[in-house]
């Protein structure tokens, strides 16, 4: 197996002809957990939409290789359907789509295949205990009034449902209370587990990545990649911020 | 910096099929005493039906099309046929059917469907039922289903002469004197006193003559205490001539009883749907509309309820899907007569390709009606820059103990939900798909499961090739 998985080069991205990112490289091997930290406004969500497929963000420069397969020009269903993910940081309410429905369906589509219902249904509950979620929301329509820890859970969910080989997960610890954040936690080394998939993970805290064993941090600043190191590298900006010393 | 979408017509080619009417019997094109006369005759009318209908000939004559809602000027009476009978008798066994006749209703479905899960089936082509038929057990019971031309020579006549074109008399409008001069085919059900029939009746209305009209009447009785679910599906083939559907939907609702009314009115996009129906609901009863108007070039369509009885109900659940070159004027009306009386009013509306829905209501609220309660809301969707929604209340109230509600939507599809499914895998088609039968779902959850199905299929169909 080829080391290479993720391979970001000199990414440009720019939102309403504003360039947002300026050149960012990236480099994430299969099984890899990358942290991504940075202040507000930095360009941190923008990396994630772009590495997905959003079309409101424009690709100007550089490429995204994906398993060998250059995705920079490819629809977000194509790339989802190569393997990646993105766990939103405000995902969005569909009405008269059920959760369940709506996972069965993408699965579905992604596989190519029928999924048996009853093996789905079964599946689909053992996972939602994982993440501590009443069996209920399967029935409920899309994050249709779920508060804000159970859309996030929603999101997980999903992630272990679909089984990508790539996750972008944009700070779904936010807003959490401690208790979320730990099921969350459980939920993501459970997708390790089983997919053995690589994480880029979007964070402002710690917290989430107590559990994780961190291969590398980025630092993102005004759109650049700032520093890169390793696990330390999370200690030392809960520590000292985004200040000095990073240079 | 807005981008104008385009979303494309659909292909209808499951419903468009369409026979050759070669060994029909057919009235000249237009609309005169002698034409209406004959009518009379090849049915047999007594005499005061035959009066009502050059009376209502005369009304229509006199009246003038309606000149507030979409433009009717592609609708020449003198060119539409009012009657098409196909040269076959009234069967009560698919085997009696002509097989061209049959293989129509076979590929719509109809005779699958009742040997599943209907009580009843009548079946309606051109401008005469071809079949009707109640399971024995129903029948048992005392309930009556048949076309009206039938009961107008039976046991129920009286019944008939009582109630028909009451509650829509032929001056209502002016297209409602034309159904009373020419009406042909349909339904007559009655449901004695606490019979509570707890499985479907359906009627299916197929227009199949080129440029023709249909006018088909159905009376409905459900007496004291008494449940009934009755189910009306509508569809024609496609010509490049206008074709009129004028029906009458007349619904008498007794003392406790209930009523829903189910219906998915499909009709090819020549047609001109000016369809009247109306509800008349006695003390602590209650009518429940359904109501799915997919096709039609232009539609006129307000199911009207009288709530006369104290604590009368009336709930009304509508969907309207209008594409390319497609003007629905749908809505609903309330008339609340007595004291405690409830309606509760919900719509939503799809535009697409150009395509113009309009919800249209009207509430009114008696002096008499103390503490009654109503509450309407429409939403409406629209796929691209170039369709259009409307939405045109009026509220009549006039007793200070009413507690009326109303509540408006007009949105597009977002762009974020579509992103958002796509992100998990699925194309930008189905995406959308999905979103607008989520939004349909409040109609289609009200639906017996086989027309659920169909009505997404609909939409599915509806929103194929609609990525511009």
């Amino acid at each position: 197996m080829s080391e290479k998985f993720l391979e970001v080069k000199d990414l440009h991205v720019s939102v309403q002809d504003k360039e947002i990112l300026h050149g960012i490289d990236l480099n994430i091997k299969k099984g890899e957990v990358h942290v991504l930290m940075g202040p507000n406004g930095t360009g941190k969500s923008t990396l994630g939409y772009a590495l997905i497929g959003n079309p409101k963000y424009e690709i100007t420069q550089g490429s995204i290789i994906f398993n060998g397969e250059d995705l920079t020009e490819e629809s977000v269903d194509k790339r989802a359907k190569a393997g990646m993910f993105l766990s939103f940081q405000n995902p969005l309410e569909v009405p008269g789509v059920t959760l369940s429905s709506f996972i069965r369906s993408a699965l579905e589509q992604i596989t190519g295949e029928r999924t048996k219902v009853w093996d789905f249904k079964k599946k689909l509950k053992a996972t939602m205990d994982i993440l501590d979620m009443d069996h209920e929301y399967a029935d409920r329509d899309l994050n249709v009034g779920f508060s804000g820890g159970e859309k996030k859970k929603a999101e997980i969910l999903q992630l272990l449902m679909l089984e990508p080989s790539f996750a972008i997960l944009d700070e779904t610890d936010s807003g959490l209370d401690v208790d979320a954040v730990r099921t969350v936690s459980a939920g993501i080394e459970e997708y390790q587990r089983r997919c053995k998939g690589s994480l880029l993970i979007i964070t402002h805290s710690t917290k989430i990545l107590e559990s994780l064993k961190v291969d590398k941090t980025h630092v993102m600043i005004e759109g650049k990649i700032a520093k890169t190191g390793g696990s330390e590298l999370v200690n030392f900006i809960n520590e000292k911020g985004f200040g000095d010393g990073l240079e | 910096m807005k981008e104008k979408t385009h979303v494309d017509d659909i292909d209808r080619s499951m419903y468009d099929f369409r026979n050759e009417d070669k060994d029909a019997y057919k009235l000249d094109e237009g609309l005169t005493k002698e034409i209406v006369l004959q009518i009379s005759e090849e049915k047999n009318d007594p005499e005061w039906m035959r009066d009502l209908r050059l009376r209502s000939l005369e009304i229509y004559n006199k009246m003038e099309a309606p000149n507030w809602g979409p433009a009717l000027d592609g609708l020449d009476m003198d060119h539409i046929v009012t009657y098409v009978r196909k040269n076959t008798k009234l069967a009560d066994n698919w085997e009696e059917v002509p097989q061209e006749v049959k293989d129509t209703f076979e590929k719509l479905g109809i005779p699958q469907a009742e040997r599943k899960s209907l009580a009843g089936v009548g079946a309606q082509y051109d401008s005469e039922l071809v079949y009707h038929n109640v399971r024995e057990d129903v029948a048992r019971l005392g309930v009556v289903y048949t076309d009206i031309e039938s009961a107008l020579r039976g046991e129920y006549a009286d019944m008939i002469k009582e109630h028909f074109m009451t509650l829509l008399p032929p001056s209502d409008h002016k297209f409602c004197a034309l159904h009373g001069a020419v009406w042909s085919g349909g339904s007559f059900v009655y449901v004695p006193k606490g019979v509570k029939v707890d499985i479907p009746l359906q009627s299916y209305f197929r227009l199949n003559a080129k440029g023709a009209g249909q006018f088909e009447h159905t009376l409905i009785i459900v007496d004291e205490g008494a449940d009934l679910h009755f189910i009306e599906g509508c569809s024609a083939p496609k010509y490049n001539v206008a074709n009129l559907h004028a029906g009458c939907v007349e619904l008498f609702v007794r003392k406790n009883a209930r009523l829903r009314y189910s219906t998915i009115e499909n009709w090819s996009k020549n047609m001109y749907n000016l369809n009247s129906k109306r509800a008349l609901v006695e003390e602590g009863g209650k009518v429940e509309w359904v109501s799915g108007s997919f096709g039609s070039h232009i539609s006129y369509l307000y199911p009207m309820s009288i709530l006369k009885g104290r604590g009368s109900r009336m709930e009304f659940t509508g969907i309207s899907f209008a594409g390319k070159g497609q003007n629905l004027d749908t809505g609903a009306k309330v008339v609340q007569l007595a004291p405690d009386t409830s309606a509760f009013i919900s719509t939503k509306s799809i535009s697409k390709g150009g395509g113009v829905c309009t919800f249209r209501s009207t509430v009114k609220v008696a002096k008499e009606a103390e503490n009654s309660k109503t509450a309407v809301s429409c939403e409406s969707l629209m796929l691209d820059s170039e369709s259009r929604s409307d939405t045109i209340p009026a509220m009549d109230i006039r007793c200070k103990s009413a507690d009326v509600g109303h509540e408006a939507q007009i949105g597009k599809i977002s762009d974020e939900a579509v992103f958002y499914l796509m992100s998990r895998g699925m194309s930008e088609e189905d995406a959308k798909a999905l979103i607008v039968s989520g939004f349909a779902d409040n109609v289609s959850k009200e639906l017996p499961l086989e027309y659920a199905i169909e009505m997404n299929n609909l939409i599915r169909l509806e929103m194929k090739g609609s990525i511009g």
